[in-house]
């Protein structure tokens, strides 16, 4: 059993239906309280984004101008890629000991869980990306205009990262090859989020305004929030059968 | 008497079915492309700009178009799995996605060699070529996706929502990509110089009839051999005249 | 401005595809004939494991 102190298994039992809310707070607290018992890991996940926006100077050039219009660009990408990374664990853990069926017939809607699942994953590994890009971005000798645009294009971007990685998470529960197969499902997916984030920056930088660039990754979110917890809902139903 | 589409739900029905039209589409694909070959090289005039190099819109075209439809086509399908969990309905998308990607190559390479004798690059990074690419990556994951799921029923499914996902996301996809294109003031490839004669558009829909009828026929083939791959154990597929003639013949 | 040689690949490559493809279904189709032929066999005509009318 992975690390819960009373068993899923009791609390489920115990628990009334109380409707969606319920279900997305209880998925939520217990995501976090995993979360915060291997935080290592979580800790390893950011590693990996800082090292990754690191290796593009070092494959390129020191030179201010090129690293200034690169820049939005490779924290965007390290974003997509540090996503990726830290998806599988989404559903994996819980589904290697068996823990995600007995959620699966919970009282709770399995689309609540899942919607609360995914908002523990944009915490943990979404919104610490959204803190850290704007201190690397001066790596890239981004300016002060810059960095706000590109964190705010985060903050919206990165939950869709998870509310879309999250129906390749399940689609892929459980197979072979499943982060190399992973990459390959979502990454199409995430091409709207890339354009529309790091082309706010651009449009900032030429003089343009983030807006237009901004509404639109905020109709993406909405419509993501809408529409992914009932497709990775799906998918957990069709893994789990 | 209405007839009972319902009766051709079943693979064991729709086998000899399938089988009786894709002579039809294979001769009616084949009749469609001499015509549109006719008109594309013996009718259409030379372009003013483009010379005769501008003579490759006439696959550059109905393939991008085919790849886009087989993918509706194919996410219908899955809807229809979904939906009514029909056993069909699974096999038809299965078979679809390779003659997808296959379109969706041709017009990446066509588009390839038709920009460089008339823009000077292999590949330019427009709008609908972009998009065709990620068509391509798109089409990709749902076969690697199937293939990585052993258990037929749940590859179905997972294909299923995979490719409904996908089809919602391809206007946004688009959409995208040329916004992107836009702002960069990227290549604007236009077709021909001026706007379309009559003959070439002519020969443009000729040739996508032609692609029509020609993945009709060999999606109706493939489906055929996945029926065979997963009714094997089924008593009317060792009946069946084929099957039984190689009886006790182990490869 | 001819640039036969694009024509050409262009279409020639267009042509390989579809004969590969068709050659690559027909050669599935013998392969999955003689799988289902070979499962058959041992038994005899084994009872369907599905039905006939079965969806």
């Amino acid at each position: 059993m992975n690390a819960t102190a009373p068993s899923t298994a009791t609390i489920l039992a115990s628990v009334p239906a109380d409707g969606a809310l319920a279900g997305v707070r209880w998925a939520l607290a217990r995501d976090l309280k995993l979360a915060v018992r291997s935080r290592a890991e979580l800790g390893v996940q950011l590693l990996f984004y800082v090292i990754v926006v690191t290796l593009f100077p070092l494959a390129t050039t020191p030179e201010r101008n090129l690293l200034s219009t690169m820049g939005p660009g490779v924290l965007w990408v390290a974003a997509l890629l540090a996503s990726l990374l830290s998806l599988p664990r989404l559903f994996a853990t819980d589904h290697a000991d068996g823990t995600l069926e007995q959620i699966a017939l919970s009282p709770y809607a399995l689309e609540a869980l899942v919607s609360g699942k995914i908002a523990a994953h944009w915490l943990t590994t979404g919104l610490p990306v959204v803190l850290l890009a704007p201190m690397l971005g001066l790596q890239y000798y981004m300016d002060g205009e810059s960095l706000t645009v590109l964190a705010a294009g985060l903050l919206i971007g990165t939950p869709i990262l998870s509310l879309l990685g999250a129906i390749g998470a399940a689609l892929t529960l459980g197979l072979k090859g499943g982060g190399g197969l992973l990459a390959l499902l979502i990454l199409p997916l995430y091409v709207p989020v890339l354009i529309f984030g790091a082309g706010a920056v651009d449009a900032v930088r030429a003089g343009l305004g983030a807006t237009a660039n901004l509404s639109l990754l905020g109709a993406g979110l909405a419509l993501a929030v809408v529409g992914a917890p009932f497709a990775a809902a799906a998918a957990v139903r069709i893994a789990l059968d | 008497m209405p007839f009972n589409w319902f009766k051709l739900s079943s693979p064991a029905s729709f086998y000899p079915v399938a089988g009786t039209l894709i002579p039809w589409f294979a001769w009616g694909a084949a009749i469609l492309a001499a015509i549109g070959l006719w008109l594309g090289f013996g009718v259409a005039p030379t372009d003013f700009q483009q010379g005769e190099v501008y003579r490759i819109i006439f696959i550059h075209v109905p393939s991008a178009w085919l790849s886009m439809f087989l993918y509706v086509v194919m996410a219908f399908w899955g809807v229809l799995a979904l939906g009514f969990g029909t056993r069909l309905s699974g096999m038809m998308a299965q078979a679809i996605a390779p003659t997808g990607a296959l379109m969706t190559f041709i017009a990446l390479w066509t588009g390839a060699l038709w920009g460089r004798p008339t823009w000077g690059t292999y590949w330019a990074w427009d709008a609908r070529m972009t998009s065709e690419l990620i068509l391509l990556f798109l089409y990709l994951g749902i076969i690697a996706l199937r293939q990585a799921i052993g258990d037929p029923r749940r590859a179905d499914r997972a294909c299923a929502v995979l490719s409904i996902v996908g089809v919602v996301n391809i206007p946004i996809i688009y959409f995208s990509v040329k916004w992107w294109n836009t702002l960069h003031q990227g290549a604007s490839v236009k077709l021909t110089g001026s706007s379309m004669e009559t003959t070439m558009l002519a020969g443009m829909l000729v040739m996508s009839f032609a692609f029509w009828f020609y993945s009709i026929a060999v999606v109706l083939a493939r489906l055929r051999a996945i029926v065979l791959e997963r009714e094997r154990d089924a008593a009317w597929v060792g009946a069946l005249p084929d099957v039984r003639g190689n009886a006790g013949v182990l490869r | 401005m001819n640039h036969w040689h694009f024509i050409i690949g262009a279409y020639g490559v267009t042509l390989v595809v579809f004969v590969v493809e068709i050659l690559a279904v027909r050669a599935r189709r013998r392969d999955a004939a003689h799988t289902a032929a070979a499962s058959a066999a041992p038994a005899g005509a084994r009872p369907a494991s599905s039905a006939e009318g079965a969806r």
